[in-house]
């Protein structure tokens, strides 16, 4: 493999422990991706190990299933395995490398960009506009919110950190698809690509044995398949509605706030009770969830991206219950300042997830497609 | 006082459970292991051999009462009773339903298991995710489940019974009831008895599946007067990588190279026909071969045209780049195991190899020889798994009618002592073995179990 950040050699060898006692067992071959991909394969290198850990979701199914699980001598717990490697991962794969540190106390990152984020936008509106402006009720009026923060300042500020974290994230994908040592134009083929579209938009391996996976505990549950779509299609509608409202600002030259009716304020309404719901709920989830399957490593960074995600939805339903109120200006700010470190912290925190697992699939379906290697029958 | 008591926590004890209590009895059931190791042998399970008319859910074509029974018949060598073995057959055409009513879910056949597409109905997860299925279901019905509990006694008095004894965190409580089943398994995981009943090559077996079917249940029942069945010197017994646990070591113990190469033992010299038939109808006899070696040790051995070709083992192969390299490693005499391979290799005819039919490639002049898929075994590198016998279950058990009761050796039927699983399997399967039966036995006895049991309640 590449001059890339190495998986710690020790996870390596016990994912190829781990893995070889899968590859002779085959019982969980039914319940994802992960399973069939890894029978294809009669030694686990590195790039498997990174392949196979983002193909899994930590539903745990297999984990419950497990004949040689803890406390059997085998100490074969292969979900929090996989979880450690994806944390590796997520490591490996980060663009610039010197931010890779950022997933190692992700939690602390993400809060500090968080607070710096909401003290700049609180420091530039409170100073730099004027008082009786700020504090002011405002009347609900096009262009009110750009009397707190000028429109041009938002856009470019915006844009830019946009830019940059989608640079971010495409270095990566690549970074992960060249160690898959797949051809970098088979990514976009249509059909496998179609299909891995289509398992991520209706988390199909969430759906475990048909009646949900293993979570929080080992009764199978479709909560954290529901609550993923709350939140991904919250964050989806949520996206939407800025880019109808960038349309409507350029192509139109109708500036914000629009009316509660309009389209992008529907759209970020349902979008922002999404991400309320689909948030919380996998903030309860994770809260209740059987520990001995998680990378306590990793519970920062999962918590910190989705209380983001959560304060994305809070701040901006809260903005428009109070937008003409005297709280519309901090509460701009603040909302500004929370999208603000989501987007900084795209590329530097779970949301990477998304785009590793994508790649994972889109690899899955590619490989679905050529022939098993001959290995005999048992 | 409840009106069942179930003594297990495998397959067979959770159908009865399940069954006695939807009949509306209370129902209690004693599990010896801790919650983790729940369910007996059921957890290293994976499938059910299920009869069918036609393609059904996972299963391919059609697999009938008269197949199955022809294929048991088989492999038992009549040791077997028709009468219970046809109903075991019966049953599994109809139980899948009721399976998947207490959470069993099943997937088709795994990766390397095609030939099993027709005959068996794999569970999705394996034999644990089944077991846990069936303990929730038990649970939320309302049977009362007692992990870490060891049956020591039973009081049985005029051909019935009243109540058990257990031990539970050292103290020994009784527990009384209208009727029991026993569902507690075998006893290959106890290892004095298996030296009672092999001799000391005993010593050298190792247990494929759990460590706590000591056989406690089944010597309480026999030494009360139960009808034993089934040889105590028989068991299912396969070779397995001798660097395996000493028990619960389960599927992935497995080497599925031994048709590809040969096999030797401590003296370095071939035993017996690696080639004899297709792997999936022979790797059952070769925990005995193994065991009737000295020291109860083999060594498969293949070079590496034949490596990748087969199910990848858990267990890394001794790799080394010559034979007496691979001789040393092994602590093999190097002369013999050389003369070995230059005998084997210069006894193999020339033929088309292919390892999905019965090919010509066979050995001449040697013997044993091997008929099959025999090859020079001369590409280095070369690789050797080393092989112990591996047991699986035994069959001795206790006699049972066609309604789970159990019989004593007067030929009479105790009044409300009903046994299911593995404790009576040997009634339908005397010997030998064919995959997803041992399930087949315990769903339909443990549920005929927890029905009589019921019905014996109310009358």
């Amino acid at each position: 493999m590449s001059s890339l950040e190495s998986i710690p050699v020790e996870l390596v060898d016990e994912g190829r422990r781990m893995a070889s006692i899968c590859n002779a067992c085959r019982y969980c071959e039914g319940y994802c991706a992960v399973f069939p991909a890894l029978e294809r394969r009669l030694s686990f290198a590195e790039g498997d190990l990174a392949y196979l850990a983002n193909l899994c979701h930590s539903c745990g199914s297999c984990y419950y299933a497990c004949q040689y699980a803890p406390p059997h001598e085998f100490q074969l717990n292969f979900p929090k395995m996989l979880a450690q490697i994806r944390g590796a991962t997520y490591r490996r794969y980060a663009w610039p490398g010197a931010l890779a540190r950022a997933f190692e106390r992700n939690g602390l990152v993400v809060s500090l960009v968080m607070a710096v984020s909401l003290a700049l936008f609180l420091l530039v509106t409170t100073f730099a506009i004027d008082r009786s402006v700020f504090f002011a009720p405002h009347p609900d009026r096009e262009g009110s919110f750009y009397a707190v923060i000028p429109h041009a300042v938002m856009a470019y500020a915006f844009g830019a950190i946009f830019l940059l974290a989608t640079l971010a994230l495409f270095i990566g994908a690549a970074r992960f698809w060249r160690d898959t040592e797949e051809e970098a134009r088979d990514f976009l083929k249509p059909g496998p690509f179609g299909n891995s579209l289509a398992d991520a938009l209706e988390l199909k391996y969430l759906r475990g044995g048909g009646e949900g996976c293993t979570y929080p505990d080992e009764k199978p549950s479709h909560l954290r398949r529901w609550f993923h779509h709350f939140t991904f299609y919250g964050f989806v509608l949520c996206f939407a509605a800025t880019c109808i409202a960038t349309i409507y600002h350029y192509v139109f030259g109708w500036r914000a706030p629009y009316p509660f009716l309009s389209l992008p304020v529907l759209l970020g309404t349902v979008g922002g009770v999404g991400l309320l719901i689909g948030c919380a709920g996998l903030l309860w989830l994770k809260e209740i969830r059987d520990r001995t399957l998680h990378d306590s490593a990793q519970t920062g960074m999962d918590v910190g991206f989705l209380a983001l995600l959560l304060l994305v939805g809070v701040t901006g339903l809260m903005l428009l219950a109070l937008r003409e109120t005297a709280a519309m200006g901090a509460l701009l700010a603040a909302h500004l300042a929370v999208v603000m470190a989501l987007f900084i912290t795209l590329p530097y925190g779970k949301f990477v997830h998304a785009v590793y697992r994508f790649a994972a699939l889109v690899r899955y379906h590619l490989e679905r497609k050529r022939p098993l290697p001959e290995m005999g029958t048992e | 006082m409840y009106d069942v008591l179930v003594l297990g926590g495998g397959n067979a004890a959770l159908c009865a459970a399940i069954t006695a209590r939807r009949a509306g009895s209370s129902v209690r059931l004693l599990e010896c292991a801790p919650r983790h190791f729940r369910g007996g042998n059921s957890r290293h399970t994976r499938n059910l051999r299920c009869m069918h008319d036609g393609p059904a859910d996972v299963l391919t074509g059609a697999y009938r009462e008269e197949d199955y029974w022809q294929d048991l018949l088989n492999v038992t060598g009549g040791e077997t009773d028709e009468r219970l073995a046809r109903m075991t057959i019966r049953h599994t055409a109809t139980c899948r339903d009721w399976m998947v009513r207490h959470g069993v879910r099943f997937q088709s056949s795994l990766g390397g298991t095609l030939h099993l597409s027709r005959t068996n109905a794999f569970f999705l997860g394996g034999g644990k995710a089944l077991v846990n299925a069936y303990y929730r279901a038990a649970e939320a019905l309302g049977v009362e489940i007692d992990y870490d509990t060891a049956v020591i006694d039973l009081h049985i008095k005029d051909r019935r019974f009243s109540s058990a004894i257990v031990v539970r965190d050292g103290v020994e409580h009784e527990i009384r009831a209208r009727s029991v089943v026993a569902a507690a398994g075998g006893f290959e995981s106890n290892l004095a008895w298996l030296k009672e009943a092999w001799g000391p090559m005993a010593d050298n077996f190792l247990i494929r599946g759990t460590p706590y079917n000591t056989g406690r249940v089944l010597r309480i029942l026999l030494d009360n007067g139960a009808k034993s069945i089934g040889d105590p010197a028989q068991g299912h017994c396969v070779a397995i990588d001798a660097r395996s646990p000493k028990f619960d070591g389960g599927i992935c113990t497995r080497v599925d190279c031994i048709s590809l190469g040969i096999v030797v033992n401590e003296n370095a010299l071939r035993f017996h026909d690696e080639g004899e038939d297709f792997w999936p109808k022979r790797y059952a006899i070769w925990g005995r071969l193994v065991a009737e070696q000295p020291n109860q040790i083999g060594f498969a051995i293949i070079d590496a045209r034949a490596m990748g070709k087969f199910i990848p083992p858990m267990f890394p192969p001794i790799k080394a780049g010559s034979i007496p390299e691979l001789a040393v490693a092994l602590k093999l005499d190097a002369a013999v195991l050389e003369a070995t391979l230059a005998r084997f290799n210069a006894a193999v005819r020339p033929g088309n190899f292919d390892h999905s039919v019965l090919d010509d490639c066979r050995t001449e002049g040697l013997s044993p020889p091997k008929t099959h898929w025999a090859r020079a075994i001369e590409t280095p590198p070369f690789f050797a798994y080393p092989l112990r016998p591996g047991i699986t279950f035994t069959y001795l058990g206790v006699a049972v009618d066609e309604r789970a009761r159990m019989i004593l050796q007067d030929a009479r039927p105790a009044h409300n002592i009903f046994a299911a699983g593995e404790i009576m399997a040997g009634n339908v399967l005397g010997k030998g073995y064919i995959a997803g039966i041992g399930m087949a036995i315990g769903t339909a006895f443990g549920r005929i179990a927890g029905e009589e049991a019921a019905r014996h309640v109310v009358a």
